[in-house]
């Protein structure tokens, strides 16, 4: 294990993320590390942003003052509208992420299973209030759900698991998740690595994954 | 010659009873018809079901709907925010009901009970907590939940443009959860940032149609939660 090796910063994790997104999709991007990917569009590619608010065409903050109360994305924040966009109401905003019309989700997660169960909802604690906003739509409904998040919680805990212990979002929902030692897809062996992050060993990641992780390439 | 507009904010939700199932449009802040909670809060109605996505912010509009204990039960999304601090401490006194409903689920059942559909299916929710105890359908192959069509006895809305017959433009992402709750409640009252004459909305842009409005009040210049927030403003 190299010794001065940290991983991937956040923006290299959305950095990682924006690479695998094909040119013209439909994209909606959960709160924390996801809204970063916006910084990120490779070349020659074109993204739409849909906040499941009913913004469709979602662009970057506006500039200090220029805030609309009204224009906001699903975390609460001021947003603006690029040439193109379009607004509509709940009904239609979920039509899309229910309908299948959205090609990419990416989310935070809390826990993610071998078996692609996410968790990212609640702790399930006694005194936790449960708020699921748009979560379960957007995993039931999205063509593709990437995961982005750190490796392990800030105690070290690994969020990649044999089986979810927090209440689940979605069952078998993620396809590829990119956290600051690696990229690793769910495949129907359990999680195998796609890329490690430079001068992160296997033998760490797999250290601080509580499920088997396949090395790449070997299926 | 049809006029829905009422002269007061106060004449508007005067007849809300006891008890009453009432949407409350909005996301945050943005479609808030913030003048017509607080006028429900001085009209004292208590014992309300409220339907929303969330649950208020601050101590003003829903947030001080719900600490001047008015409200029974919340159905809603995501009853947290940054400064949602209200509903949080009655939920864990035991002093408020929480139903929670994923918001595209919220968002279909307030369509559907528009729409004259009791109940529909849908993939959001199968495989964790919040499907316990419901029927679940294999169709085509994949499992979904069975949920219900959600109607009220009044829907409060915020929009920008009416015509006084209550055809209705928003502004933006205040449109949110407006349009569909105004096709499920049976008394519909509105507050619009202008009242304008029969015609002068081009029937292309509107968005609710008079059909589904019953109430119109005009207030050109309603207070902006975050701001009144920011003031530590309480209501009343």
């Amino acid at each position: 294990m190299s010794q001065n090796a940290t991983g991937w910063t956040r923006e290299q994790m959305a950095e990682n993320v924006a690479q695998d997104i094909p040119d013209g999709a439909y994209i909606n991007l959960g709160i924390g590390i996801p809204e970063l990917v916006t910084k990120f569009v490779p070349k020659g590619r074109e993204f739409i942003y849909h906040t499941e608010n009913g913004l469709l065409g979602m662009g970057p903050a506006p500039d200090p003052g220029q805030e609309d109360p009204e224009l906001i994305n699903a975390g609460k924040k001021a947003v603006t509208a690029l040439p193109g966009a379009s607004y509509f109401h709940h009904g239609d905003s979920f039509t899309m992420i229910r309908g299948g019309h959205i090609d990419v989700c990416v989310l935070g997660a809390m826990q993610i299973s071998a078996t692609g169960d996410l968790a990212n909802w609640s702790t399930g604690a006694a005194d936790a209030i449960p708020a699921v906003g748009g979560a379960m739509d957007l995993v039931a409904g999205v063509k593709t759900i990437y995961v982005t998040s750190q490796h392990v919680t800030r105690d070290g805990t690994p969020k990649l698991v044999q089986k979810c212990s927090y209440p689940l979002t979605g069952k078998g929902v993620v396809s590829r998740i990119y956290t600051d030692l690696a990229i690793i897809d769910v495949t129907a062996g359990g999680f195998q690595v796609r890329q490690l992050a430079p001068g992160i060993s296997f033998a760490e990641v797999a250290a601080k994954t509580d499920a088997p992780l396949l090395p790449k390439g070997k299926i | 010659m049809i006029d829905k507009r009422i002269d007061s904010i106060a004449a508007a939700v005067a007849d809300i009873p006891d008890g009453a199932v009432v949407m409350v449009g909005g996301f945050g802040e943005a479609g808030s018809p913030i003048e017509l909670i607080h006028a429900l809060i001085d009209q004292g109605a208590k014992g309300l079901t409220i339907i929303n996505n969330n649950t208020g912010n601050g101590e003003v509009g829903l947030a001080a709907l719900i600490g001047n204990g008015q409200v029974k039960k919340m159905i809603c999304s995501y009853p947290r925010s940054s400064h949602s601090k209200v509903f949080p401490e009655l939920y864990r006194a035991g002093k408020i009901e929480l139903e929670i409903v994923p918001q595209g689920t919220l968002a279909e059942r307030i369509r559907a009970g528009g729409a004259g559909i009791p109940a529909f299916y849908t993939a959001t929710t199968v495989g964790t907590p919040l499907a316990k105890g419901k029927e679940v359908r294999t169709i085509g192959g994949r499992d979904y939940v069975l949920e219900y069509g959600l109607t009220a006895d009044f829907a409060l809305i915020k929009c920008e443009t009416a015509d006084i017959q209550g055809n209705l433009t928003y502004n933006k992402t205040a449109r949110n959860f407006n349009p569909i709750m105004c096709t499920a409640a049976k008394t519909t009252i509105v507050q619009a940032r202008k009242i304008v004459p029969v015609g002068t909305i081009d029937p292309e842009i509107v968005i609710t149609p008079n059909i589904f409005v019953d109430r119109i009040t005009e207030v050109t210049d309603p207070l902006v939660e975050s701001h009144l927030i920011a003031q530590g403003a309480h209501y009343p």
